[in-house]
């Protein structure tokens, strides 16, 4: 099968082709300074004789999208975009350049690959798109609603083109993974047990693009968390700090 | 750049300090940590030696830095980034007929740490420490520099990397030649040895053995001091495995692990509980020829015992490992072994393993008989082993710096005698000492 991995220098996309790569598939591994994994690509052939390709792929440069895609000389049967920025809120905040960067990483960027992606696999009648998207669209919270906007806006997206696309044949999955341990997080002080591992993140992917699910928490405990979060009334949930 | 804050201690849980640790995920990340960082740094692996080394406010992690680079297939020569596992190596290996040059007691080690401490295993007297198979690496000094380094591009950082501690600056990826094996399989002879002078016999009359190692009973006194069970072992060629394994010779059943599950209370190990098990272990191990086990049974039979560091509670405890010429007969060994067994402090699972002779800057090993064992930290443990220290350096043996923890700064400038050309070469590519930590601030520099 061929995969292609948007976003493919994040520890959770390294994850997966790691799980993945006993099976075979050849992965078309896309991001920026993609040359970072030259290593990896190595460690695929030699551990696993996996063929992957490097390229490089900017999300937000939308004009180069078309272009990226044609380039592939094999078709994807899944696309699974780990692309995700966090950037600093408390700068954001005050300076436009970063709330721009993260709506842009996040959400234009996203958008743009993926309606050229599901154009394709409409058109084919076949595939997955998987997107890795977060709790924190599920409501906006002081301490990262520019994040948790652009999130909000992906699973919104995520969600429409669910319900265009299922009658095509073309699966699409959102992913909420909740806290995960990565060079995203290091920074934070990310409470153990409701923070999950890049590896668990990656077996939770697998798991649901067998049994083709819609939406995937990958710790249960975080659909419980979501629910009182979103189910807190405005006049006091304004008032938490959050 | 990724940042956590914890606290870090090594395998032996002592010292405990407070540490920034980052984390290496691509060669790009570990040029801005150093280049970034004022303080003092030093490059972690898995925290499996014994000690201070790999402590320092600032560590590196390497851990996420584990990818196989190269491997020929045909001359059985492979090259990995530091922080690969020597478990992901065996398991990747061992299916295709190779195996690790040089492997210590334990596959939870980095690559990159096995070169900083230049590991040995119980073929030192035949095939050497890890650093003899070493090829060449790439390691990065404190200007942000990758050099490539070999025996002939720079004699003296290579050396001064072998056992250098990670002094010498971050080893990124190593390139070592492999053993040719044909089967997972080791054949093993176990004899029984009455005393010290004996084991000692036993390790001569073996010494073209690929593998030799003792369990010794510390506190065995009288005639039965220094009573062992002495191990030796070849990897088993096919037509030695029964017939059932001849069609897949080179994969082992896979085994359960068992783990210690909390810190046991100080007073578990004690001068009878010891006793006990030492009598247990000694007559339930009578000598055996040509027995067949796995090299999992063989090499690394306590990791199948998860976190049995624990046993020994929660403040820890010291592997004193030294190493004694063998020229005056044992006769310091024996002074060690006296002092041991009068203060009844020996722990079980005490090592003995014969050397050959090595040439080296910094690196441990050297001719002559290394004896390893536990103590678990207690008051009067240092002034103890200050003790034992006095005897070694009078014998002229040394202490094995991946498990120190307390030695003096002048036993090690005493047992060391090319300390100052490691620290000259340190200097030259170092000349801030960027690399720091808990064991070079107490003895090196």
């Amino acid at each position: 099968m061929n995969i292609l991995i948007l976003g493919a220098t994040s520890d959770m996309a390294k994850a997966l082709v790691s799980e993945l790569a006993n099976d075979k598939h050849h992965f078309f591994l896309a991001g920026r300074n993609i040359n970072r994994l030259e290593p990896f690509s190595k460690d695929l052939l030699i551990r696993f004789d996996a063929q992957s390709t490097l390229i490089d792929f900017d999300a937000q440069d939308c004009e180069s999208h078309e272009e990226f895609y044609k380039q592939l000389t094999l078709k994807p049967e899944w696309v699974i975009s780990f692309i995700g920025y966090l950037g600093d809120q408390s700068i954001g905040q005050t300076v436009w350049e970063e709330s721009k960067k993260i709506i842009e990483i996040n959400y234009t960027g996203v958008a743009s690959i993926l309606n050229i992606v599901s154009q394709d696999m409409e058109s084919r009648g076949s595939g997955s798109i998987v997107c890795v998207s977060s709790v924190a669209g599920d409501r906006g919270r002081g301490s990262n609603y520019l994040y948790g906007s652009t999130k909000a806006g992906l699973t919104a997206y995520l969600s429409g083109l669910r319900n265009r696309l299922c009658k095509k044949g073309v699966h699409v999955m959102t992913v909420k993974p909740g806290f995960v341990d990565t060079q995203m997080t290091a920074d934070l002080d990310l409470p153990k047990p409701i923070t999950a591992s890049p590896e668990q993140v990656a077996k939770a992917i697998i798991k649901g693009l067998k049994k083709q699910k819609n939406t995937v928490y990958i710790l249960p405990i975080w659909r419980l968390i979501m629910f009182v979060i979103r189910n807190i009334p405005e006049f006091i949930f304004k008032k938490l700090k959050l | 750049m990724p940042r956590n804050k914890k606290s870090i201690s090594n395998w032996n849980n002592f010292p405990k300090i407070e540490a920034e640790e980052y984390s290496v995920n691509y060669q790009a990340d570990a040029i801005k940590i150093i280049q970034n960082t004022d303080h003092s740094i030093i490059g972690r692996g898995n925290g499996r030696c014994y000690g201070d080394a790999s402590l320092a406010k600032q560590v590196i992690s390497t851990l996420k830095h584990n990818c196989i680079l190269f491997f020929d297939t045909q001359n059985g020569i492979i090259e990995c980034e530091a922080g690969i596992l020597f478990k992901n190596l065996v398991d990747f290996l061992v299916p295709k007929g190779w195996f690790l040059p040089v492997t210590p007691g334990t596959k939870y080690i980095t690559l990159g740490g096995a070169v900083a401490s230049d590991v040995h295993g119980k073929n030192h007297h035949k095939e050497g420490s890890f650093s003899k198979h070493v090829l060449s690496f790439s390691i990065m000094i404190e200007s942000g520099e990758i050099l490539e380094v070999s025996s002939e591009t720079y004699s003296d950082l290579f050396s001064a990397t072998m056992g250098g501690m990670g002094l010498t600056g971050l080893i990124l990826s190593v390139r070592f030649r492999l053993k040719k094996i044909e089967s997972a399989y080791i054949t093993q002879q176990q004899v029984q040895a009455k005393n010290l002078d004996h084991v000692i016999d036993l390790f001569t009359e073996y010494k073209n053995s690929t593998y030799t190692m003792a369990w010794i009973d510390c506190l065995a006194k009288g005639k039965n001091q220094g009573r062992s069970i002495m191990y030796a072992g070849e990897h088993s060629q096919i037509a030695e495995l029964p017939k059932k394994k001849h069609d897949q010779p080179l994969s082992i059943p896979s085994k359960r692990k068992i783990s210690v599950p909390v810190n046991l209370p100080s007073f578990a190990l004690n001068r009878f509980s010891v006793s006990v098990f030492n009598q247990f272990y000694y007559t339930t191990h009578p000598s055996k020829r040509n027995q067949i086990i796995d090299y999992d049974s063989f090499f690394y039979p306590l990791d199948s015992l998860l976190e049995w560091n624990k046993m020994y509670g929660k403040k820890g405890f010291i592997q004193y490992q030294f190493v004694i010429p063998l020229a005056d007969n044992a006769a310091g060994l024996k002074k060690i072994l006296d002092k041991i067994s009068q203060k009844g402090w020996g722990s079980f699972l005490a090592v003995l393993k014969l050397f050959g002779p090595q040439d080296s800057i910094i690196s441990f090993p050297m001719e002559g008989l290394t004896l390893a064992l536990d103590f678990p930290i207690k008051k009067g443990l240092f002034d103890f082993l200050d003790e034992l220290d006095k005897i070694v350096e009078a014998h002229g043996g040394r202490i094995y710096l991946s498990k120190d923890a307390r030695m003096q700064k002048e036993t090690f400038e005493a047992t060391y005698p090319n300390y100052n050309r490691f620290i000259q070469t340190i200097e030259k590519f170092n000349p801030n000492k960027k690399f720091n930590s808990h064991l070079s601030k107490r003895i090196v520099y």
